[in-house]
C-alpha cells in the first residue's frame, strides 16, 4: 500500500511518552479546588428523590451493563448480559442458560464495551439498549422495560467485535466490526493458514444488524474489507444519513508487535460506508451468501419464558470492490480511535490517539470529493480520498493521546485525553479549545447524555478513566474503575463528582429519567405467564416423575413455599424445581437455593417461572429456602426434600401444612 | 306536583346510575412499605383493589394476623345492593310520574332506612374481619384488633387505614337531597 509520510510529527512521539510519565509523577491539585458547597448540592439528590438522568456503564470485563444515576453517580442496578450472574441465576437456569449459547458452544463471560441506546430521529428513545461483546463476537438488546436481556446475536466471521454496537438514527441498524482480521477466503474453508500470511489471507468485515420494530435482531450484511484493525464507530445523521464510519488502525497489516509495527503509518483509515447503499444492493440480490455460522438466542416471555438458540448458517457478504460507492477511506492521522459525528451530522471528528491535532472532516466535502472522484489512490481497491479534500479544520493543542469526542448541542465537542489525562472543550465550527479539566486519571470515553445523537442534553459529563489509583479507599491491588461528572452547563467545566464505577466502563450512554420510567414493568402478570411448567396457583403445584426426571412444580408467596415436604426423591434423580413466584406487587421476588446444587440460586420476579436443577448424589434431608428477605416471616420460608437411596422405590409425597 | 318538581324527582332517581358507575366507598392504607399506598374500594356489586392487585396484597398482609380473606363473592349484600338501588330508581321514577307528593317522603325514608342498615352491615363485616381472627395467625398482637374504622383513620400496626365515603355515595346523598327538596319545594302553594 501506499506510504504516507508527515514524518514532522514523529519527533513529537518520544515527548508525549516523557510527559505521560511525568504528569503521573506529579499528583497536582487532585480536583479539590473545586471541592466546593455549590458543587455538593449540584450532586445531592435528597433522600426520596430521583436522579435527573439514567447512565449506563459498560462493565467492560464484567461483561455486564451497570446502571447509575446522574448526577448522583449512585450505582442503581447491574443487568446481566454476557457473564453469568450468580447473583440472579441469570446464565444458569433453565431459562437463561441458552442465552449464552454461540457457535462456540455455551460462553459463560463476555467483555461488554459499547452500549447504545435505541434511536427515532436521531433521539434516544428508552426502547432498548444495545451493547457489543468484544471477545467472541456478539451484540445483545437489552429491553428497558424491564431492564433484562432479551436477545444475543452472533457475528458470523469476526474476531475482536469492538467498533460495534452503534445504532443508525432510527435504529435501522447497528453495527458491528472485525478488531482482529481472521483468515478468509472465498468459501471459508482454509482458516488453518500461517500467521506470517497475514497481508494475503486475513480479511476484516464490518457488519450490519438490522432490527425489527419489535427489536428482533438478524445480520442483513457483511462487508469485506482489508485485514486492518477496525476499532470504533458512529453512524452518520442529518444530512449523513445514510453513512457510517469506523476507523481503522494497523494499516500496515503487522500481525506481531502492534504497539510498534502497527504505529508506522502517518495516517491510516476511517472508512466511510454508504449502508443504505449497501442495504439497497442487498435487496438486489448483490453480493453472495458465504458460510457464516451464528446463533441467535432470545427470550420472548409469550414463548414461556425459556430462551431459545437457532442457529444460521450463512451470511450475505459483499465485496466493494464489485459492488462500487459502498466504502471509502477518509485518511486519518496516526491509528484513530473514536469516531464521532457532531449532532448536526455535518462534522466527523477522529480520535488520533498518538496524533497531536484532532481533524475534522466535513461530510459536504466528503460527498464533493467523491463526486469529484478526488482520490489520492486506492488502497486494496477502496478509493482514498485526499486528506486536505476533506478535512474542515484541525484543532491544534487538544492534550495528548486524543480519544473520544461527545457533543453538548451547543456547538461544542468535548475530547478525552487520556495521556495528559484531560478533557479538552473545543468550538466544532473554529476549531478553536475553549476550555479544559484535568481528570483522575485518563479518560478513555466519555458521556454526555444523548451526546452522541442529534439532540444531546448538554448539563452533564461523565469521564470514563482507566486509572483509579488514589481516589478512593484502597482495595488492595484490584480496585474499581473511576468515573468523574462535570458541569458542563456554563462556560467553564467545572468538577462536581467522583464515583466507583464496576467492572470497566468503556463507553457509556446517558438518557433523561423520564423517557425510560414511563415503560417500566413492577411485575409480570400471572394470567400472561405462558412457562410450561408454570404454577399459577398453590392447587396447581405437583410433583412428576418421567424417568429418572423429576419436575416440581412450586410456588411462592409470603411467606412460604408450596410444597415445602417433598418425599420420593432418588439418588440419581435429575430434579427440575419450577418455581413460580405467584406475587403480583412490586419488588417482591422470592429466591430458591437448595443445599450441596452446583448451580446458583434462583431470584423470581412476581409472576415469573425460573427453574433450577438438581442432581442429589447423596441421601438424605436436604433443606431448601428463600434466599432473598422477602417479608417478616422470611425466615420461616423454608421445606425439605428427602432423597433416598438409588435402589429404592420410593412414593412420591409433597404437601404443606399437614 | 308541577312539571318541574316532577321533572326534578325523576332527576333525583336518574342520579342513582351514577352508583353503579363509580365507588361507593373507600378503604386506603399507608405504611411505609407501601409509599404509594394500597387499598380498596366497594362498588355496588363488588369489592375491588385501587390498583389491579390491591385485595391480593391486602389479603396476603391479612394472612399474617389471621384474618380472614376478603372474598367479594362471599359477600350475599353484594349481589342484592344493584336490585335495591334499581327498586329505589324505578319506584322514585313512579313518583315523578304519577306526581304524589306523600309517596316522596314515604321513598325518602325507605331510602335512609336502606342506607343506614348499609352502613351497619358494613360496620358488622368491619367487626366481624377485625376480630374473628384465625388462632393460627403468625402475628399475634395481646388485645389487638383490627377493625377498620367506620369513617375516618385508625392506625392498625404499621399500617393507617383511612375509611372514606366515594363518589357513588355522594350521588345517592345528592339523590336523597333533591328529593327532599322536591317534596319541600312542592308543599308551597
Amino acid at each position: 500500500m501506499k506510504k504516507q509520510t508527515h514524518s514532522h510529527r514523529f519527533w513529537m512521539l518520544p515527548a508525549v511518552v516523557l510527559l505521560s510519565i511525568t504528569l503521573f509523577g506529579c499528583n497536582g491539585s487532585n480536583g479539590n479546588f473545586s471541592a466546593n458547597t455549590d458543587a455538593a448540592q449540584k450532586v445531592y439528590v435528597a433522600p426520596g428523590e430521583l436522579d435527573e438522568f439514567y447512565g449506563f456503564m459498560s462493565g467492560g470485563y464484567n461483561g455486564q451493563l451497570g446502571v447509575y444515576g446522574i448526577p448522583s453517580g449512585r450505582h442503581i442496578f447491574t443487568v446481566p448480559v454476557f457473564s453469568q450472574a450468580a447473583v440472579n441465576g441469570y446464565g444458569y437456569s433453565e431459562e437463561t442458560k441458552a442465552m449464552l449459547n454461540t457457535s462456540h458452544g455455551f460462553v459463560p463471560w463476555g467483555d461488554a464495551h459499547h452500549p447504545e441506546l435505541s434511536q427515532t430521529n436521531g433521539e434516544t428513545d428508552g426502547r432498548w439498549i444495545f451493547i457489543n461483546e468484544n471477545n467472541t463476537p456478539r451484540v445483545a438488546r437489552i429491553g428497558l422495560d424491564e431492564f433484562k436481556t432479551q436477545e444475543i446475536i452472533e457475528i458470523p466471521n469476526s474476531a475482536g467485535n469492538h467498533a460495534s454496537a452503534f445504532v443508525t438514527p432510527n435504529t435501522e441498524y447497528v453495527s458491528a466490526a472485525t478488531r482482529f482480521s481472521i483468515p478468509m477466503d472465498a468459501d471459508m474453508s482454509n482458516m488453518d493458514v500461517s500467521i506470517d500470511s497475514y497481508k494475503d489471507t486475513f480479511r476484516g468485515t464490518i457488519s450490519f444488524i438490522k432490527v425489527s420494530d419489535e427489536g428482533k435482531m438478524n445480520i442483513d450484511f457483511q462487508i469485506l474489507m482489508p485485514g486492518f484493525d477496525y476499532d470504533l464507530s458512529h453512524a452518520g445523521k442529518g444530512p449523513s444519513d445514510g453513512w457510517a464510519f469506523f476507523t481503522s488502525y494497523n494499516s500496515e497489516q503487522a500481525h506481531t508487535l502492534l504497539e510498534i509495527n502497527a504505529s508506522k503509518n502517518d495516517k491510516d483509515f476511517i472508512a466511510a460506508i454508504n449502508w443504505r447503499k449497501a442495504a439497497e444492493y442487498v435487496k438486489e440480490g448483490k453480493g453472495k451468501m458465504m458460510p457464516g455460522k451464528h446463533v441467535r438466542n432470545y427470550i420472548d416471555h409469550e414463548e414461556g419464558g425459556i430462551a431459545k438458540t437457532e442457529t444460521i448458517d450463512e451470511v450475505r457478504v459483499l465485496d466493494p470492490r464489485e459492488l462500487e460507492g459502498i466504502v471509502y477511506f477518509l485518511p486519518t492521522p496516526k491509528s484513530p480511535h473514536g469516531v464521532d459525528v457532531d449532532p448536526t451530522g455535518q462534522y466527523i471528528i477522529a480520535g488520533g490517539k498518538l496524533s497531536t491535532v484532532i481533524p475534522v472532516h466535513s461530510f459536504d466535502k466528503m460527498i464533493n470529493a467523491i463526486e469529484n472522484e478526488d482520490y489520492e489512490g486506492e488502497v486494496l481497491g477502496i478509493p482514498v480520498l485526499k486528506y486536505d479534500s476533506i478535512l474542515h479544520g484541525e484543532v491544534e493543542d487538544p492534550g495528548l493521546g486524543p480519544l473520544h469526542t461527545e457533543f453538548d448541542g451547543k456547538g461544542f465537542a468535548y475530547t478525552t485525553a487520556f495521556i495528559s489525562s484531560e478533557i479538552v472543550k473545543w468550538d466544532i465550527e473554529n476549531t478553536q479549545v475553549v476550555d479544559r479539566i484535568d481528570t483522575y486519571y485518563s479518560p478513555g470515553h466519555l458521556m454526555i447524555p444523548g451526546g452522541d445523537s442529534q439532540k444531546p442534553d448538554g448539563k452533564y459529563l461523565v469521564a470514563l478513566n482507566k486509572i483509579t489509583k488514589d481516589r478512593y479507599l484502597p482495595t488492595g491491588p484490584e480496585m474499581f474503575h473511576s468515573a468523574q461528572l462535570i458541569d458542563i452547563s456554563g462556560d467553564k467545566m467545572q468538577l462536581l463528582l467522583d464515583f466507583p464505577t464496576e467492572g470497566e466502563p468503556h463507553y457509556a450512554q446517558g438518557i433523561k429519567a423520564e423517557k425510560v420510567m414511563e415503560r417500566q414493568k413492577r411485575f409480570y402478570k400471572l394470567e400472561d405467564n405462558t412457562h410450561p411448567y408454570r404454577a399459577t396457583s398453590e392447587a396447581q403445584t405437583r410433583i412428576e416423575r418421567d424417568g429418572n426426571e423429576v419436575h416440581v412444580y412450586m410456588t411462592t408467596i409470603r411467606s412460604h413455599f408450596a410444597p415445602d415436604n417433598i418425599e420420593g426423591i432418588k439418588v440419581g434423580d435429575k430434579v427440575y424445581f419450577h418455581v413460580t413466584n405467584l406475587e403480583q406487587d412490586w419488588d417482591v421476588p422470592h429466591g430458591f437455593a437448595i443445599k450441596g446444587a452446583n448451580t446458583s440460586e434462583l431470584l423470581i420476579m412476581p409472576g415469573e417461572t425460573l427453574t433450577l436443577v438438581w442432581e442429589p448424589e447423596q441421601v438424605g434431608v436436604f433443606p431448601f429456602y428463600c434466599t432473598d428477605f422477602c417479608s417478616a416471616l422470611h425466615q420461616e420460608m423454608q421445606g425439605y426434600v428427602r432423597v433416598s437411596p438409588e435402589n429404592s422405590d420410593p412414593e412420591i409425597k409433597y404437601g404443606i401444612g399437614q | 306536583m308541577k312539571t318541574s318538581h316532577k321533572i326534578w324527582m325523576a332527576v333525583a332517581a336518574l342520579l342513582l346510575i351514577g352508583v353503579y358507575l363509580v365507588p361507593i366507598w373507600s378503604i386506603s392504607m399507608e405504611a411505609p412499605q407501601y409509599p404509594e399506598g394500597i387499598g380498596m374500594n366497594i362498588t355496588i356489586n363488588n369489592i375491588e383493589g385501587k390498583q389491579p392487585n390491591d385485595l391480593k396484597n391486602i389479603n396476603g398482609l391479612n394472612h399474617y394476623i389471621g384474618m380472614k380473606s376478603i372474598d367479594p363473592a362471599s359477600i350475599p349484600e353484594l349481589q342484592v345492593m344493584p336490585y335495591i338501588f334499581a327498586f329505589l330508581m324505578v319506584t322514585g321514577l313512579i313518583i315523578a310520574a304519577t306526581g304524589k307528593r306523600k309517596l316522596i317522603l314515604f321513598w325518602l325514608g325507605v331510602f335512609i332506612l336502606l342506607a343506614v342498615a348499609g352502613l351497619v352491615d358494613f360496620y358488622l363485616w368491619g367487626y366481624d374481619y377485625g376480630h374473628n381472627l384465625s388462632p393460627d395467625a403468625p402475628i399475634k398482637v395481646p388485645g389487638m384488633t383490627y377493625q377498620p374504622p367506620l369513617l375516618g383513620s385508625k392506625q392498625l400496626l404499621n399500617i393507617n387505614a383511612t375509611s372514606l365515603p366515594h363518589i357513588g355515595f355522594y350521588f345517592a346523598l345528592l339523590s336523597m337531597s333533591i328529593a327532599g327538596l322536591v317534596w319541600w319545594k312542592s308543599g308551597d302553594k
